[in-house]
């Protein structure tokens, strides 16, 4: 599976994150219009629902309202003995079964001018129609001073009372449509009396109660006041006004709304109702009795469908982009799996396994062509590190030939010091550094005869292998040629002209050659071409003077001439190639041969091991680490003579 | 019985006011010398107060409810009030023992011959108001000359007629029944009211106070103290103990009121319920919170319920300026004080 940083989990997460967002925000647009639509709509509905519970109010009321208008009217144009008065009140309430009660109350002496109040009242008791006066069953505060009979006394007007409990109907909550009536006495009109419709409201507030809005939603009806007639809060009934609900919760955002309502506006809102829960409420006003109708519609409720079909498309939506992941991964895996295999295979290249197998990609997309690309890469590594494998076991194997090679021309060199230890007449030491493996140097020393020691020192041109050859050939001539010869100049004429009959690479060689007689301490020398040694006598140490001779190798025939110095006993002869001299230090500059000679001056009266090595170190420590650029090779040698030269003498 | 409900009553106290009790009945038992005889049996007495049950009456409802007339060896009962019933005339004919009623009732009563006392003042100064809707133009009380003022019957128009006497106005009154809905639907132009009920009703009928000119009595120097208590005095002279225990444990009873108000509102409005009257939890709340300022305002030496010697000459000077009594009994003699001997 791939890891928690790869495209393909990368490209999931971000592709998920972006539909879950175009779908939130979809599905809250959606929501919040079909809302905005659902609550337009509402209104209507809410209209609708109220203005019908208004009209069946209103319905009710009116034919209560024409009624008591019919009987007023009545009074106030006929002459009613007391006898007719009873008989309409009694009609009035048998033909009318929506009323209760129906009663006629007189101003004082108004009726008759025999008693002060009279107020006739028939009313249903039991299912029959029973008769009382009204002026006998107030005791304390006569007819005349209740709302029933002053509120339309004092207006001049029909008028609905606030909605009242009626004990002697059974604690029923009644209202009274009452109306006043006239008489002309003397021209001028006269208040006769009230009459009065009382119907119970059970059945009004029972027919708003039965109002189902939605699951909770209820109708309400509230009274001019303010008093609560109907709602689903029963213990406020009659006993809380929507100010009273509103003081007690502290919002006077309630009692602005209870004004409007008594104001007898209309309006649609969304309020906190009185049972607690947001609500659209819509209310309209009971023109007749200045009550107030509303229709309450939960908000949750009202909601619920918009909500559950919101909530449903969100739990698809989700489902959905759980599959959208889930392919997703599995595209995303799948097109970056070759990847994901080259990179595992491209870790294991890294680490240098060039065996392994790459992954075969058949495709022709970007991750085809690097799948080849890598694979031809591969082949091309693999082939490389195969070439090179092969030089580095050539080049090892040359180079354990060389080192045999410098071993056999190490070898060939005298190395055992000192060489003759029987003949005290002479000393003589000498060393070869090469450069590389194998050098073109090269130093020797042997006896031609028993008094002639021959000693020698050369540098064939080049370096390394060829030199190495060349100077075993040269090395090879000039001991055997030595030992036949024995003269200096004649040994050179013989080598060079065996040198140069057969010398296609054109290599040369430039040698000192001498010739120390033991006994006298006499040196025939013959120089072809190399650097002057240097002599160590009573007078210091100087540079021999000496003709210099022609190399050996490129030309035949020629000449090389004897020359000749004697040495006192213990004085040194000291030879050098031009490895000594032109040692670089890093600035490339040659050690040079004032250099030498100063540093010999300072180990004149050393041992010729000693000095040797002093000088050795010299120009070591004037190359500072500078690379060796060429072989480095001394001989040194110092008559002592005395012993074998008398003992000669003396023979 | 009795017996049984004070013990269980005491096992439902809290340790505290079990202390608090052995306290009372300690200091009893040392300055009253009829206690000994209350605790023994209990003497049946009876209350009539102004109206039915409502929370102008809460401390005598909550004293009773909690055992405190009890406790004071009194077996009280609280008889039916309202339209129809006259606290004075049931006092008169021995039907009630005890009687709540306003100072100036009680001056008219004495005035014509019933020998009655004040055991305790309870209301301090006036609550009632003049109200009229801004719109009606009235601002001030000559504002009110000539308009429609609804007035309650009988003594309870003593102190407006006083104060339109005052202001040589002439109103046309208009009896008022116990609603409020004349003056709400403008059959008037002025009504009475009470501060701690009728205002309170118009204001939740939905008239803001800003709509309405109201005119306290007790700023037009119209300060008449209302509810007292009162007995005849030939009961106080028969049994002074009783109506001692009777004035102190209807003070319990306030105070325990007003420590307890929403204690005291259940208690008030289970009363209601009983009586058949609508009970409005946040009406009640408002009387009992105005009752509050009514009784401990400007007490006798920080003590409610004592009719100060004052007010009771100011009401008396004023009502006979108004030709309404005759005469008065001095203060000691008014509130039984002078034959007593005690306090």
């Amino acid at each position: 599976m791939p890891g928690k940083n790869s495209i393909a989990i990368k490209l999931v997460i971000v592709i998920t994150l972006c539909s879950s967002l175009i779908f939130a925000a979809t599905l809250g647009y959606n929501y919040y219009r079909s809302r905005a639509i659902l609550e337009k709509e509402l209104e209507n509905n809410a209209r609708n629902l109220a203005m019908s519970l208004v009209y069946r109010v209103e319905t009710e009321l009116a034919a209560v309202t024409k009624v008591t208008e019919g009987v007023a009217r009545s009074l106030e144009t006929g002459r009613y003995s007391e006898q007719e008065l009873h008989d309409l009140i009694r009609t009035t309430v048998e033909k009318n079964p929506g009323l209760y009660g129906f009663g006629a109350g007189f101003e004082p002496y108004a009726f008759t001018a025999a008693s002060r109040l009279y107020a006739p009242y028939y009313y249903r008791e039991n299912g029959k129609i029973s008769y009382s006066r009204l002026e006998n069953s107030y005791r304390n505060v006569p007819y005349l001073f209740w709302d029933w009979y002053q509120i339309p006394r004092e207006l001049g007007k029909l008028e609905w009372s606030e909605p009242y409990f009626e004990e002697g109907a059974g604690n029923i909550v009644m209202s009274s449509c009452s109306m006043p009536f006239y008489g002309e006495s003397g021209g001028i009109r006269q208040l006769k009396g009230v009459v009065t419709a009382n119907i119970s409201l059970d059945s009004l507030t029972d027919i708003i109660s039965s109002v189902k809005v939605l699951k909770t939603g209820y109708a309400a009806l509230l009274s001019r006041n303010g008093m609560v007639l109907a709602h689903p809060l029963k213990e406020s009934i009659m006993n809380e006004t929507f100010f009273s609900i509103a003081e007690e919760r502290k919002d006077p955002s309630l009692r602005e709304l209870g004004k409007k309502m008594v104001r007898g506006e209309s309006g649609f809102i969304l309020y906190k109702s009185l049972v607690g829960i947001r609500s659209w409420m819509y209310y309209a006003p009971i023109s007749s009795t200045g009550w107030t109708l509303a229709v309450v519609f939960p908000e949750v409720e009202l909601l619920e469908n918009v909500t559950r079909l919101s909530m449903t498309m969100a739990a698809m939506g989700f489902v959905g982009i759980a599959l959208l992941a889930a392919a997703l991964l599995f595209i995303a895996s799948s097109i970056t799996k070759p990847l994901r295999l080259l990179a595992a295979a491209t870790h294991e290249l890294a680490a240098g396994n060039f065996d392994l197998e790459l992954p075969i990609v058949r495709s022709d997309d970007e991750v085809g062509v690097l799948a080849n690309d890598f694979q031809t890469m591969k082949v091309s590594l693999k082939e490389y590190i195969r070439n090179l494998t092969e030089t580095t076991a050539v080049k090892e194997r040359i180079q354990s030939e060389l080192k045999v090679a410098t071993d056999i021309q190490a070898s060939l060199l005298p190395r055992l010091f000192p060489p003759f230890p029987d003949r005290p007449e002479f000393d003589i030491y000498a060393s070869m550094d090469p450069a590389k493996e194998v050098g073109g140097d090269f130093f020797d020393f042997f006896f031609i005869d028993d008094t002639n020691l021959c000693f020698l020192i050369a540098d064939v041109s080049d370096k390394g292998v060829p030199a190495a050859l060349y100077m075993m050939v040269v090395k090879t001539l000039l001991k055997s040629e030595g030992q036949r010869i024995g003269e200096p100049e004649q040994i050179l004429l013989s080598v060079n002209s065996i040198l140069a009959a057969d010398n296609d690479s054109c290599m040369f060689a430039t040698v000192f050659c001498a010739i120390l007689d033991t006994v006298t301490g006499e040196i025939r020398f013959a120089n072809a071409g190399h650097n002057p040694p240097l002599i160590i006598d009573a007078q210091g140490v100087r540079y021999l003077t000496l003709k210099s001779g022609f190399v050996l190798g490129p030309m035949p025939g020629t000449i090389y001439e004897a020359e000749r110095i004697v040495l006192k006993p213990g004085e040194t002869l000291f030879l050098y190639t031009d490895g000594v001299t032109e040692a670089k230090n890093r600035e490339e500059e040659l050690y040079g041969e004032p250099q030498l000679l100063t540093a010999l001056q300072a180990c004149a009266t050393a041992d010729l091991s000693e000095m040797n090595h002093y000088i050795r170190a010299e120009v070591t420590r004037y190359a500072d680490g500078a690379p060796q650029s060429d072989d480095i090779t001394m001989v040194a040698i110092t008559f002592r003579g005395v012993e074998r030269g008398e003992g000669k003498g003396n023979i | 019985m009795t017996t049984a409900f004070t013990k269980q009553k005491i096992n439902n106290q809290s340790r505290v006011a079990l202390c608090a009790l052995m306290l009372l009945l300690l200091i009893r038992c040392i300055f009253a010398p009829s206690a000994a005889a209350a605790e023994t049996a209990l003497k049946d007495a009876s209350l009539m107060p102004l109206w039915s049950p409502q929370a102008q009456f809460a401390g005598y409802y909550v004293a009773l409810d909690k055992g405190i007339y009890a406790r004071h060896g009194i077996n009280l009962k609280i008889l039916r009030a309202g339209p129809g019933y006259v606290p004075a005339q049931s006092l008169k004919e021995g039907t009630a023992d005890f009687v709540l009623l306003w100072l100036t009732t009680a001056l008219l009563h004495r005035s014509a011959g019933t020998e009655l006392v004040n055991l305790a003042q309870v209301v301090q100064k006036s609550s009632m108001m003049l109200i009229a809707k801004k719109t009606s133009g009235i601002k001030t009380v000559k504002d009110m000359n000539g308009k429609k003022v609804g007035m309650w019957g009988g003594d309870l128009s003593i102190p407006p007629h006083a104060l339109f006497a005052k202001h040589g106005i002439t109103v046309k009154e208009v009896p008022l029944s116990h609603t409020v809905n004349l003056f709400l639907r403008g059959g008037i132009d002025v009504t009475s009211a009470m501060w701690y009920n009728e205002y309170h009703t118009i204001l939740n009928s939905g008239v803001d106070l800003e709509e309405l000119s109201v005119i306290q009595l007790n700023e037009q120097g119209m300060n008449y103290p209302e509810d007292g208590l009162y007995t005849l005095e030939k009961r106080l002279r028969a049994d002074p103990a009783l109506a001692e225990a009777f004035v102190a444990a209807s003070m319990d009873g306030w105070r325990y009121a007003f420590d307890h108000p929403d204690e005291a509102l259940d208690i008030v409005i289970k009363y209601m319920r009983e009586a058949k009257v609508p009970a409005n939890r946040t009406h009640q709340k408002w009387m009992l919170d105005r009752m509050r300022d009514l009784i401990l305002t400007d007490n006798h030496q920080g003590k409610p319920g004592i009719l100060k010697e004052r007010d009771y000459e100011a009401v008396c000077n004023a009502m006979q300026a108004d030709g309404l009594i005759s005469g008065f009994p001095a203060y000691p003699a008014f509130t039984g004080r002078s034959n007593a001997g005690k306090k």
